[in-house]
């Protein structure tokens, strides 16, 4: 059974082997490293680079640009940062070039908070990704989602951007489920074959488990539970913590409905449509900070599009808008969300009363619930606070 | 050619006024004809793109009239085709003359200008000069003046695996040069047992925008920095096309042959100006290298001045009859703005050549940081 982070090897290994990648590279991720986190080692195509990402982003574009397939890591996306108009380049150079150049490219990096990591290891870079045209922007929350978002990274012409939350880098499949097909289930055997000896590594080869050509497609969210009063639309390390929070709150009588998005852009909309549709509310759950957050643009577009559906204001679960992440726990606590603020934020959005009422006395329109029963089931926050 | 390591290269700003020229073999009457030619042709090109800006046919215009006779011999002198066996062009937006000597027609310059639908390089979505041809290996040029710089790194780094004579270039301004991705391109195209093929060119015109490079620069001369790097490094007057020509056939057959980096700063004129912005009004104070070369030619009884001017009326007036013609074609219809925002086909990769590699096989290199202990105790390192 894999972690994140081996599940993220594996599908390197996959891609130097069957898929043309050519290239994996940045900081450390050659060896004898392999990577800060260990995502690159024992492969084939690895090397080092100088400390420069900007080096790095331009070494990725220039390589696509030649025909090759190239994988480039930034160690933290707290460092992407001074990358953001090469990234605007990646994600230009086909439209401004009429279709004449595509830019196969991969950038890895992991985001967001949960390590302890403070100012510069802590940071997310999902809002700001999704504000670069041209790239498609990955997440996933688990090993397997892992490994077959980035098999569909590599094989994809256009570049795309594979956004690993660094707290879910040693985590395990929740379960079978999330497990790769293909990979043992021993999570140890899997650790003797595929993790590098501490110390001397001379003449050290992994064996490579013989795990499927899975690819999860881009685009494409997963319903990690479905649930009929309140929809929560979330990605990353905050699946993990709504899926807990809605185990917790179906104690409560509020049954959650869980979406991963996995894909940021080009994102799932029939699948947010439909779920926001049937429950009529909806929370968006992410860890970056909440001014112009992605799950703003969700909100937007649930208002626009789903406003006969929506019973009452949708709801952002994100991170505080401040200027980083504080290093003593009780400062990162209060500075992104986590169990308790995501547990608030879904009862909070059961409990808000129906705005059918006001919505009748403008109009007289009527107003048909999507998802109820035919004779028109008690309203959420009833059926919430009955069973308390 | 000055080659920075061993002489003393030729003085900021006007190089042709007081420079020590090494001695230059002259080069053969058809070639310097052929140089001319382009030379008036893309000069013309670029009066007459200045003329569709402020006539009310475009909306900005940015050139390199006065750079003509180190970019025509650079198109030249150019490996050109599609793929890591040809020379990748990583060039900025005063390249028009390079393309003419790649073989572009300056018909589809105009249409850039004019932003209209037929555009080859954009579609009607970028400004003039912005060049991009895939089949020829010319990268899409951007207006930021340094990213070339970063990106010309991984074209290098495929060639350098791909062996052969193939190399990448990469031009920008001397301002250009302050930004980070230019020490990025001299860190990575230095790399010790992995050295790229890279011909980095500055072409050195003295100004950034209104800012002379002389209040901002410290370093005596850019290629001075390749120094630091172990790089091969000179300076070349840019005014004079037999100079120009003969520091690149030298510049680019040591990158070809050792595929190893080399820095070339070209001293060239900015004829008018940076850009439509700043008035694109012709600099009486500067060298202009067309005139030198005539006056060469006419010297050499290669082409009189009659013949010249005969020559330059030509490309003007095919160039006002085509400005005449591109203004009737039609833009780019609206709902195109959505094409291309990604792509099924992987384009580049289709008939690539990819070189494998292995980097298992890896060993710690020496330790050569000064508190080593074999370093402190005297080793050899």
């Amino acid at each position: 059974m894999a972690t994140t982070v081996q599940a993220l090897r594996m599908a390197l290994h996959v891609g130097e082997t069957k898929l043309g990648v050519t290239d994996i590279f940045g900081q450390d991720v050659g060896p004898p490293l392999g990577g800060v986190f260990t995502a690159t080692q024992g492969l084939r195509t690895t090397w080092n680079t100088p400390l420069d990402e900007r080096g790095i982003v331009g070494a990725a574009i220039g390589l696509a640009l030649a025909g090759q397939k190239p994988v480039a890591e930034i160690q933290f996306c707290d460092y992407v940062f001074n990358t953001i108009d090469l990234l605007k380049l990646a994600g230009n150079t086909l439209w401004s070039s009429h279709g004449d150049w595509n830019v196969p490219m991969v950038l890895m990096t992991p985001v967001g908070a949960g390590i302890h990591g403070s100012l510069y290891h802590s940071h997310s870079f999902d809002a700001s990704a999704t504000r670069i045209a041209g790239w498609k922007i990955l997440m996933p929350s688990n090993p397997r989602d892992t490994y077959g978002l980035m098999l569909s990274a590599i094989q994809d012409p256009n570049p795309v951007m594979v956004l690993v939350p660094k707290a879910l880098m040693r985590a395990k499949a929740a379960g079978p489920e999330e497990m790769i097909p293909g990979e043992p289930e021993d999570a140890r055997a899997l650790g003797r074959m595929i993790d590098a000896p501490i110390g001397d590594r001379e003449g050290w080869e992994p064996e490579w488990p013989d795990t499927a050509l899975e690819f999860v497609p881009i685009g494409v969210a997963r319903t990690v539970r479905t649930g009929e009063h309140v929809t929560a639309v979330t990605y990353g390390r905050m699946v993990g913590v709504t899926r807990r929070a809605a185990e917790l709150l179906a104690d409560e009588g509020i049954d959650v409905e869980v979406l991963d998005l996995r894909t940021l852009h080009p994102y799932d909309w029939p699948a947010i449509r439909q779920s926001v549709a049937k429950t009529g509310r909806a929370v968006f759950i992410n860890e970056d900070t909440e001014i112009t957050n992605f799950g703003e643009h969700l909100i937007r577009r649930c208002v626009e599009e789903l406003w006969g559906e929506l019973r009452c204001a949708p709801l952002l679960e994100a991170g505080k808008h401040l200027p980083g992440v504080g290093l003593a726990e009780t400062l990162e606590n209060v500075s992104v969300p986590g169990l308790d603020s995501v547990l608030r934020a879904l009862r909070r959005s059961a409990a808000q009363p129906d705005r059918a009422p006001s919505h009748a006395r403008r109009g007289g329109l009527s107003f048909t619930w999507t998802g109820e029963g035919a004779h028109g089931a008690p309203d959420a926050v009833d059926r919430a606070l009955r069973h308390r | 050619m000055a080659d920075v390591s061993h002489s003393s290269p030729s003085a900021f700003p006007t190089a042709t006024a007081s420079a020590p020229r090494a001695r230059i073999e002259p080069l053969p009457s058809e070639t310097l004809l052929r140089l001319h030619e382009r030379m008036v042709e893309a000069r013309c090109l670029e009066e007459r793109l200045i003329r569709m800006q402020r006539g009310g046919d475009g909306y900005f215009w940015i050139g390199g009239p006065g750079e003509e006779a180190f970019n025509v011999s650079l198109g030249m002198l150019t490996k050109r085709g599609e793929g890591i066996d040809h020379d990748y062009l990583h060039l900025h937006y005063r390249s028009s003359a390079t393309m003419l000597a790649l073989g572009a027609d300056p018909v589809d310059a105009l249409r850039q200008m004019k932003s209209v639908a037929a555009d080859p390089y954009s579609g009607g979505r970028n400004f003039c000069g912005h060049y991009s041809i895939r089949k020829w290996n010319v990268a899409p040029i951007t207006s930021p003046i340094e990213v070339q710089y970063a990106i010309a790194i991984g074209t290098a780094t495929a060639q350098k695996r791909g062996g052969g004579d193939a190399i990448t270039i990469v031009q920008g301004g001397d301002a250009g040069t302050a930004e980070g991705d230019f020490a990025s391109c001299l860190v990575w195209a230095s790399r010790p047992g992995f050295e790229l093929p890279m011909l980095i060119i500055v072409t050195h015109n003295g100004w950034g925008i209104s800012t002379n490079a002389g209040e901002q620069h410290g370093e005596k001369h850019i290629a001075d920095r390749g120094r630091g790097f172990g790089m091969r490094a000179a300076t070349i007057d840019g005014n004079d096309v037999e100079s120009a020509y003969r520091g690149l056939e030298e510049a680019m057959g040591y990158v070809r042959r050792e595929r190893k980096p080399f820095l070339l700063e070209v001293y060239v004129s900015r004829l008018y100006g940076h850009s439509s912005s700043s008035g694109s009004n012709f600099v009486e104070s500067e060298t202009d290298c067309i005139s030198e070369l005539e006056r060469k030619l006419e010297a050499r009884g290669l082409r009189s001045a009659e013949a010249c001017a005969t020559l330059r009326a030509g490309f003007d007036e095919r160039l006002l009859e085509a400005a005449k013609m591109v203004k009737h074609e039609p833009m780019p219809e609206p709902e195109t703005a959505f094409d291309h925002v990604f792509t099924e086909r992987d384009l580049v990769g289709e008939r690539a050549r990819r070189v494998p590699h292995d980097n298992r096989v890896w060993r710690a290199p020496a330790c050569v940081h000064p508190t080593a202990k074999s370093v402190k105790s005297g080793e050899t390192h």
